[in-house]
């Protein structure tokens, strides 16, 4: 073990750099999070040494392939403490494997007048695919109102989901308002009314310890990329039972068992969902980032964040004319900030924060429904990750200080 | 000091048209008329167009946007009114050309709308300087009977993705 937070920024080569001539502040780590060395190393070792296809082959290679590829998986559950290997089906990332439970476990389970339940902070990959689900099955989608501050509001969710309610989902944390949402007491709501909890997992399983046992999710998902891990790698956890009724959405390849010629038959869980080849490096990618994670320790990391928004929050709250989205109590918050000044576009904020080497998202987060509920049309936002330091955020606060004296001068 | 490249996208004339857009607002009669979206920002722009002897006689524009979109489709109003349809589109490209870099030449066509060309040096912010234009693409092209007055062609289309 023995890496520690103190010296894991060496480990990321790409934050080495100046951009515009300044050195890069990556704070857009909600949208995707720089790879370690050792990462970067998994993958080239694999396609160097070991590429085959899994599960196919009995040559050494593929033996090899398979072994790295399972091994991945089994990081996997143990990362989120699932009870088997067998629940944890590798996807492209968070959107398909919610489309999947909402396209393939949705229709089985949700009938006209039934009620699905979401909240107005979901990210469009949490939103549209029920929202298609309720137009295909005749049911409705209904939302849980947001306290002021931008915290889900339980009375209201008390009051939205009943007897009809068949499945909620929800962000385990927002990837705008920096709120963490209360998983479990949702889920013994949901399962009191016979309902199912499915769990948009992307900007809380990186961040944080994560137990989908303890907060008795139905189905978890979240993507590798956001966690240190490559691209196009991402999760489908599910309670073996759930995922037993879950139809395949791709037949063909690796999830076959027989196939005669009128009838077919396929493996068990989990490559009964993994139709084709899979991202093979993507998923040993991954069970190197998780690796590199649980070497810092997830709670470290939590704390590491913590620290920095509590450093943040202060420092942009006495910035004239900066308001920030969600509560203002750093106690409350995950490392995501959103945030405007005064009447400037987020798009010109994040120009000029460019130029200062200050990489930040500006936009509406894939959350339109939430940006609607703020009032706003677009925000810029800060994220900050394990390898982010304090000096990271003094830059972020000076950037904002000279991009707001440049577009006052400037008349703005 | 870094923001001083800034100066290259914000020139004073930018920041101006930005704060006080010519033609915002709304037309009372429309031949043309689109929605345009930027799903990348959340920005949306309205186009109204009015047209009498096959002259843009009339322009407006509405919406949303950063002080980029927003200059834009200020000097894009003042540049096109009065034009053909064709020379409208004759200046859409030129203005397309000149905010890629790909040609360098003279942007006068352009009127106030040649000093974008400092979007050139800031690749991210092409699609907000374009979509005035691409509006306005849309819009003329919208209907082949482009000189039938009162004729509305309503719809939205979106531009890019995130």
């Amino acid at each position: 073990m023995g890496k520690s937070l103190n010296t894991s920024r060496q480990d990321f080569p790409i934050l080495e750099q100046l951009v515009n001539d300044e050195p890069l502040v990556y704070l857009d780590n909600a949208a995707t999070t720089q790879k370690p060395q050792v990462v970067i190393d998994q993958l080239v070792n694999y396609y160097q040494h070991d590429n085959a296809n899994v599960h196919r082959g009995v040559h050494t290679l593929a033996e090899r392939a398979t072994a790295q590829y399972e091994a991945a998986r089994v990081k996997v559950q143990q990362f989120i403490n699932a009870a088997s290997s067998a629940e944890i089906v590798f996807t492209k990332g968070t959107t398909q494997s919610l489309n999947w439970i909402a396209g393939s476990f949705g229709p089985t389970v949700v009938q006209a007048g039934d009620e699905i339940v979401i909240s107005y902070m979901e990210h469009h990959s949490n939103l549209v695919p029920w929202q298609q689900l309720a137009k295909k099955t005749g049911a409705k989608l209904r939302y849980i109102d947001l306290l002021t501050d931008g915290q889900l509001d339980l009375d209201a969710a008390k009051q939205v989901i009943g007897p009809r309610t068949k499945i909620v989902s929800l962000a385990h944390a927002s990837n705008v308002l920096g709120v963490v949402n209360p998983v479990k007491t949702i889920a013994a709501l949901v399962h009191a009314q016979g309902g199912y909890m499915v769990v948009d997992g992307a900007q809380a399983v990186p961040h944080m310890p994560v137990d989908v046992q303890a907060l008795d999710a139905d189905f978890y998902a979240f993507s590798g990329h956001k966690m240190l891990g490559p691209t196009g790698i991402g999760i489908l956890y599910g309670k073996q039972a759930l995922l037993e009724q879950l139809p395949p959405v791709e037949y063909g390849g690796e999830m076959i068992d027989f196939v005669g010629l009128q009838e077919s038959t396929f493996k068990e869980l989990p490559w009964r969902l993994e139709g084709g080849t899979p991202n093979i490096a993507g998923a040993i990618g991954l069970g190197a980032a998780i690796d590199y994670l649980n070497q810092i320790g997830m709670t470290n990391i939590q704390a590491h964040e913590q620290a920095l928004v509590a450093e943040a929050l202060p420092a942009l709250q006495a910035v004239e004319g900066l308001t920030i989205y969600g509560p203002q109590e750093a106690s409350q918050r995950t490392g995501v900030i959103a945030f405007n000044l005064d009447n400037l576009h987020p798009h010109d904020l994040a120009t000029a924060l460019d130029m200062e080497g200050v990489a930040v998202r500006a936009g509406h987060h894939c959350a339109q429904p939430l940006m609607q509920w703020l009032n706003v049309a677009a925000t810029a936002r800060a994220s900050f990750y394990l390898y982010n330091t304090s000096e990271d955020v003094q830059a972020l606060v000076a950037a904002i200080q000279a991009a707001k004296e440049f577009f006052q001068n400037g008349t703005l | 000091m870094a923001l001083s490249k800034l100066d290259n996208l914000y020139r004073q004339v930018i920041l101006d048209h930005s704060q006080h857009p010519h033609h915002h607002g709304h037309l009372d009669t429309v031949d043309h008329e689109i929605e345009l979206r930027n799903p990348t920002c959340g920005d949306a722009l309205q186009l109204e167009i009015a047209l009498e002897d096959n002259r843009i006689s009339q322009i407006a524009f509405s919406g949303e946007g950063c002080t980029i979109s927003q200059a834009s489709a200020s000097m894009m109003t003042d540049a096109v009114l009065h034009k053909t349809p064709a020379e409208a589109e004759v200046m859409i490209e030129r203005f397309s050309d000149m905010v890629i870099g790909d040609r360098d030449e003279d942007w006068t066509i352009l009127e106030d709308a040649a000093i974008l060309q400092g979007v050139q040096q800031f690749p991210a912010r092409i699609k907000c300087a374009t979509l005035a234009w691409k509006a306005l693409h849309k819009a003329l092209n919208s209907d082949t009977n482009t000189a039938t007055t009162g004729q509305i062609v309503n719809h939205a289309e979106t531009e890019g993705t995130d």
